[in-house]
C-alpha cells in the first residue's frame, strides 16, 4: 500500500491529501481521537483544536466527562472548517481516527470514511479485567484479537506504532502522545512548524526538546511505514483459538466429617456453586458451574475439600 | 501532504487569531459550561451556589475562577440548599445563580415551585444540564417539563456562544418579568468546546431587601394572589417572545419548515442547511402567533427536538398540523445520524449508502473502580457476607457489576439508607441488610433517612464510604473535606460525633485497606440489632491528590492462577499467557498499581509481594 504523506514528494497528492483539500472548504474535516481514561485523549484533541483555531478555522471539540477517569472508553470529536454545525462526527465520516489504544481504535473503526479514512493507532494494549473473566480451563483472554496486519488488510490508510516504546527509546514514554501527533500532522494540511509551536506551548517547558524529537519520530514513522514490519500488538491467545486444556482434575470432594461449617468456601467461591446444607455442611450444589479453580481447597482451614487428579 | 502551497486548508499566517490573553473582548475557546459561567459573571452575578453533578459540575468550578470580590461562589450540601442560597441572594437584592444536573432539579424543585410564585428581587437564574443518552446519570428526564410545571421560562442555547449570551440575557429577563429563569443545557452542549466572543462584566448595584410580605411570604392568602400574577407573567413573556431575537426564522423554500432548538438545531443545519428553519431559543413559553405564521408559510412542518415532544404537543394544542415523534425517537441522545434517519423516513433525504462492516470484534470496556480504590474491600466483604445491599449514587455504583457484583439496588441520592430501612421493616429478608453511601452523598441526603432509621428502629447496617471527596464528578470539596469551593479552609464535619448525636449506638471507623478488619467489622456490625454504622475511611486515589505508593508484583513461580485477586476487579491486574492447571497466571501493571496491597491480602498462595521491600518504621 502507498504511503500517505511524504512532504514534497508526489505522494503528497495521494488520496488523503486530495480528500482533505477538496473537502475542507465546504464540509468540515473530522478527526476522532479515542483511547482509555487517563491516556490523554482530551489533551491530544486540545492541541489539534488550538492549532485549528490559530489557523482561523471554526472548531468544535466534543467529549463526554464523568466516566473518563474510571478506565472506561474515552473519545473526543474534533471538527474544523469554515462552518461547523454538529459537534459530533457521524458514523462513516471521520477523515482521521487517532487511537491511543489498539482495541479502542478497533471499536471506532466504523466511524472512518470508507476507503479514504486514515487510521493512526498506538498498538499499546490496555487489558481490562473484563477481558480476564472467563474461568473455564484454557480460556483465552477476551482482548481484541485483530493484529495490525489484519487491520491493514481492511483499512487502506492504516498507520500503527508502539508509540510508548518508541518514546521510551527517546527517554520519556510520556511523549508517546506527541509521537502520535507527529503521525497525525502528516495527515492534515498544516505547516510543520505551526504544529511544533502549538505543542511547545502546551507541554511542560522542560520537556519541549524531547517532545519535539518525538514529534519528528512520529512523522518519520509514517514516511517509512511498512505494515508488514510493525512491532504490533503482543501476541495474545485468540478467542476460540486457544489450545483446549486437558483437565486432569475431578470436582471438589468434601469430607463431611472434617467440615466445621465455617462457610469460608461458600462465601469465597467465585461461581457461588457451594452451599451449606441442612446439617450445615458444605456441599457442591451446582457442579455445572464449578471451574475447578481450587480456591475452596486452598482456603479450607480444615483440609476438608480436595480436588483430586484424574486416574 | 502537509505543505502543498495551493491547499485550500492553508491560510495566511497573518490571519492567525492572536492568543486571547486578558483582552475581555477576544474570542476564546470555551466549553459550554465555561460559557455559562462566563455569562453569569458578565451579568454581574454576586451569589452563586451549586452541588456538583455531571454534566453541570464545571459551571461552578469555572465561576470560582473569577475573583472573590466579584462574587460569592460555593459548593452547597445539595441542590435544594444551593437554590435556597441563591434565592437568599435574590431576596437580598443581588443577581444570583445556581447550577445543577437534571436530577438535581428534582431535589431543588420544592424551592423552585414556591419561588416562581414569589418571583425575584435581584435576578435568579438556574442553569440545568440534561443528560440525553444517560452518559452519567440514573435517568433521562426532560427539564423542559419543569419549565411548564413551575411556569418558569426555559432558555435553550445551541452552542457555547449562545450559552454565554443566553445566560447573560436570562438575568435581564428574570428582573424584567419578575421570574426565576432556567437556562437549559445538555451534555453535548456542556462538554463541547468552541470559540466564544466574550464581553465585560456589568456591575449591577444591590437593590436592597424589598419588604413586601404579600410577595415574599407564601401563605395561602398571598399565594392565591400570586398564581394569577404567574398567568399574567406567562402572557407578557409570550408577547415579548413574538419579537425577540431568541426566536430566529431562517427563511428557505416553502415546501418544508423545520422547528428545532438546542443542539438538535446543529444536526438539522448539517443535513438541510438551506431549509426553512424556525430556531427556538426558548422552550417555555412559546410565541403562538410566530409559530402559526411559520407553519402557515410552508406546506409541511417537522419538529426536531431531543427527548419529549414538548414543542410538538404545544403546536398540536394550537391546532397546527406538525410531525415530530412519529419520525424521531423520544429516548436517547440525538446525533446527525439519528436526525438523518428521521428525515430519511420522512422522505426528505435519500437513504445513506450502506457502509460495509469491517471484520472486527470490538471488546467491551466498561468503567471500573480505580486501582487501589478504597471502596473495593467493602464490596468484596459484602459479597462474601451474602448481604442484601442497597447502594447509592457515586463511583461505587460500579460495584453492582462483576466481579464485585455486590449492590442490589440504586435509586437516587441518599436513597440507600431509607431503602434499607424499608426492606428491614418489611421483616421478610433473612440476609443482613446493608446500606452503602459515600461521604458526599451522605451529607447531601443521607442524614434525614439515618435519623429516621434510628427513630423507627430499623435493623440495618450503614456503610459510610468516606473517601474524603466528591469523587464521581471529578473531586469536589464538601463539608466533610475541610475545604470549600475556592480551596480555603472550612469547618470539617466530624462524622462519628454527628452520627452519635442522632442516636446511633454502634459506630466504628475502620481502614478500608485492611481486608481482615473490614470482614470482621462487617460481621460484627450486621450481627448488632438496630442501626449500626461502619465508617470505612481512606482517601480517594485520584482526588484531591493522585496517590501512588510502591507497586506490588506477582511471583509467577508461586501463582496458581487461583483468580482470587481477579475478584477485586482491579484494573492493574491482568492475565499472562502462562497457564497453571488451565488457568491464567496473573501480572500486575507496575505503573497502574498504587500499592494498596488488597490483592496481596486476598491471595491464596501469598504470591503477591511489594516490589521494594517495605521500609521498617
Amino acid at each position: 500500500m502507498s504511503n500517505v504523506n511524504q512532504p514534497g514528494s508526489d505522494a503528497a497528492q495521494s488520496s488523503a491529501a486530495e480528500h482533505t483539500d477538496t473537502q475542507a472548504s465546504k464540509t468540515p474535516v473530522n478527526v476522532l481521537i479515542v483511547g482509555v481514561g487517563g491516556q490523554g485523549v482530551i489533551m491530544v484533541s486540545k492541541v489539534l483544536a488550538t492549532l485549528c483555531q490559530q489557523q482561523g478555522y471554526q472548531v468544535k471539540q466534543s467529549e463526554v466527562h464523568g466516566m473518563a477517569k474510571r478506565g472506561g472508553s474515552v473519545f473526543s470529536h474534533v471538527r474544523f472548517g469554515e462552518h461547523v454545525y454538529s459537534p459530533t462526527i457521524p458514523a462513516g465520516e471521520a477523515d482521521v481516527l487517532v487511537a491511543l489504544e489498539w482495541a479502542e481504535g478497533l471499536r471506532w473503526l466504523s466511524y472512518l470514511k470508507p476507503d479514504t479514512g486514515i487510521l493512526i493507532a498506538d498498538t499499546q494494549q490496555i487489558v481490562p479485567p473484563f477481558a480476564c473473566r472467563d474461568r473455564k480451563h484454557g480460556a483465552a483472554m477476551g482482548y481484541a484479537r485483530e493484529t495490525v496486519a489484519d487491520i491493514a488488510g481492511q483499512v487502506t490508510n492504516c498507520f500503527a506504532a508502539n508509540a510508548g516504546q518508541l518514546a521510551d527509546g527517546l527517554g520519556n514514554a510520556k511523549a508517546a502522545n506527541t509521537l502520535l501527533l507527529g503521525m497525525l500532522s502528516t495527515a492534515l494540511d498544516f505547516q510543520e512548524d505551526t504544529w511544533r509551536k502549538v505543542i511547545s506551548q502546551m507541554v511542560p517547558p522542560k520537556t519541549v526538546d524531547i517532545n519535539m524529537e518525538a514529534f519528528s519520530q512520529g512523522r518519520d514513522w509514517v514516511e517509512r511505514f511498512d505494515p508488514a514490519n510493525v512491532p504490533h500488538t503482543e501476541e495474545r491467545p485468540r478467542p476460540g483459538q486457544a489450545t483446549p486444556h486437558e483437565v486432569h482434575l475431578e470436582l471438589p470432594e468434601i469430607n463431611r466429617a472434617w467440615c466445621k461449617s465455617c462457610d469460608i468456601c461458600v462465601k469465597f467461591c467465585p461461581e457461588r456453586c457451594l452451599i451449606l446444607d441442612q446439617d450445615q455442611k458444605a456441599v457442591l450444589s451446582r457442579p455445572e458451574l464449578c471451574t475447578l479453580c481450587r480456591l475452596c481447597e486452598r482456603l479450607c482451614p480444615d483440609f476438608a475439600i480436595a480436588l483430586n487428579y484424574k486416574e | 501532504m502537509t505543505q502543498s502551497s495551493e491547499s485550500k486548508l492553508q491560510l495566511d499566517p497573518e490571519e492567525v487569531t492572536p492568543s486571547p490573553g486578558n483582552n475581555p473582548l477576544a474570542m476564546r475557546p470555551m466549553m459550554g459550561n465555561e460559557a455559562i459561567a462566563r455569562g453569569a459573571w458578565e451579568a454581574g452575578c454576586k451569589v452563586a451556589a451549586a452541588y456538583p453533578g455531571t454534566p453541570s459540575t464545571e459551571i461552578m468550578e469555572n465561576l470560582a475562577k473569577y475573583p472573590a470580590q466579584d462574587l460569592h461562589a460555593e459548593w452547597s450540601t445539595n441542590e435544594k440548599v444551593a437554590l435556597d442560597v441563591a434565592i437568599g441572594g435574590s431576596f437580598a437584592g443581588v443577581r444570583s445563580f445556581t447550577s445543577m444536573k437534571h436530577v438535581g432539579l428534582n431535589v431543588a424543585s420544592d424551592a423552585l415551585m414556591s419561588q416562581t410564585y414569589i418571583g425575584v428581587n435581584g435576578a435568579l437564574v438556574l442553569a440545568v444540564c440534561d443528560d440525553p443518552g444517560i452518559h452519567s446519570s440514573q435517568n433521562e428526564q426532560d427539564t423542559r417539563i419543569y419549565g411548564h410545571l413551575a411556569m418558569t421560562p426555559v432558555l435553550e442555547p445551541t452552542d457555547a456562544q449562545e450559552a454565554l449570551e443566553f445566560t447573560r440575557l436570562a438575568f435581564d429577563l428574570s428582573e424584567q418579568f419578575d421570574t426565576p429563569v432556567i437556562v437549559r443545557s445538555t451534555t453535548r452542549l456542556s462538554h463541547t468546546r468552541s470559540l466564544v466572543q466574550t464581553g465585560e462584566r456589568l456591575e449591577v448595584p444591590c437593590k436592597g431587601f424589598r419588604e413586601e410580605p404579600k410577595k415574599n411570604v407564601m401563605i395561602p392568602g398571598h399565594a392565591r394572589l400570586r398564581h394569577g400574577a404567574l398567568i399574567e407573567r406567562e402572557r407578557a413573556l409570550k408577547e415579548y417572545l413574538e419579537s425577540s431575537d431568541l426566536i430566529r426564522w431562517e427563511r428557505g423554500g416553502d415546501e418544508l419548515g423545520i422547528i428545532t432548538l438546542s443542539t438538535a438545531y446543529t444536526y438539522v443545519k448539517e443535513l438541510m442547511p438551506d431549509a426553512s428553519i424556525l430556531k427556538l431559543g426558548v422552550s417555555y413559553p412559546l410565541p403562538d402567533a410566530k409559530l402559526r405564521e411559520f407553519c402557515a408559510s410552508v406546506k409541511r412542518v417537522i419538529v426536531v427536538e431531543e427527548l419529549e415532544p414538548i414543542i410538538e404537543n404545544e403546536l398540536k394544542i394550537l391546532g397546527l398540523k406538525v410531525e415530530g415523534k412519529s419520525l424521531f425517537p423520544r429516548e436517547g441522545e440525538f446525533s446527525t445520524d439519528v436526525v438523518r434517519e428521521g428525515l430519511v423516513q420522512a422522505q426528505l433525504l435519500p437513504p445513506r449508502a450502506k457502509i460495509e462492516a469491517l471484520e472486527v470484534q470490538p471488546m467491551a470496556r466498561p468503567p471500573l473502580l480505580c486501582a487501589g480504590c478504597p471502596h473495593t474491600s467493602s464490596y468484596m466483604a459484602l459479597r462474601a457476607l451474602n448481604s442484601r445491599v442497597s447502594g447509592d449514587i457515586g463511583c461505587y455504583t460500579l460495584a453492582a457489576v462483576e466481579p464485585l457484583k455486590a449492590i442490589d439496588t440504586t435509586v437516587s441520592m441518599g436513597s440507600s439508607i431509607a431503602n434499607a430501612s424499608g426492606m428491614a421493616l418489611a421483616g421478610t429478608e433473612s440476609r443482613p441488610i446493608v446500606a452503602t453511601i459515600g461521604d458526599s452523598t451522605f451529607l447531601h441526603a443521607g442524614l434525614p433517612p439515618l435519623i429516621n432509621a434510628v427513630y423507627n428502629n430499623a435493623n440495618i447496617t450503614v456503610l459510610l464510604l468516606d473517601n474524603h471527596i466528591t469523587a464521581m464528578t471529578g473531586g469536589q470539596h464538601h463539608p466533610g473535606t475541610g475545604r470549600n469551593l475556592r480551596g480555603e479552609e472550612a469547618h470539617q464535619v466530624d462524622y462519628e460525633a454527628l452520627i452519635k448525636s442522632v442516636g446511633v449506638k454502634w459506630i466504628k471507623t475502620i481502614d478500608s485497606y485492611n481486608m481482615g478488619t473490614v470482614f470482621q467489622t462487617l460481621r460484627e456490625a450486621t450481627e448488632y440489632k438496630g442501626v449500626s454504622v461502619v465508617i470505612v475511611d481512606r482517601p480517594c486515589v485520584l482526588d484531591p491528590v493522585k496517590l501512588k505508593g510502591p507497586a506490588f508484583q506477582v511471583n509467577a513461580e508461586a501463582c496458581t492462577g487461583c483468580q482470587t485477586c481477579m475478584n477485586l476487579g482491579c484494573p492493574a491486574i491482568s492475565w499472562t499467557d502462562e497457564l497453571y492447571e488451565g488457568h491464567h497466571k496473573v501480572t500486575i501493571d507496575e505503573a497502574a498499581c498504587i500499592g494498596c496491597s488488597l490483592c496481596a491480602q486476598v491471595s491464596s498462595t501469598n504470591c503477591i509481594e511489594p516490589i521494594e521491600a517495605p521500609q521498617s518504621l
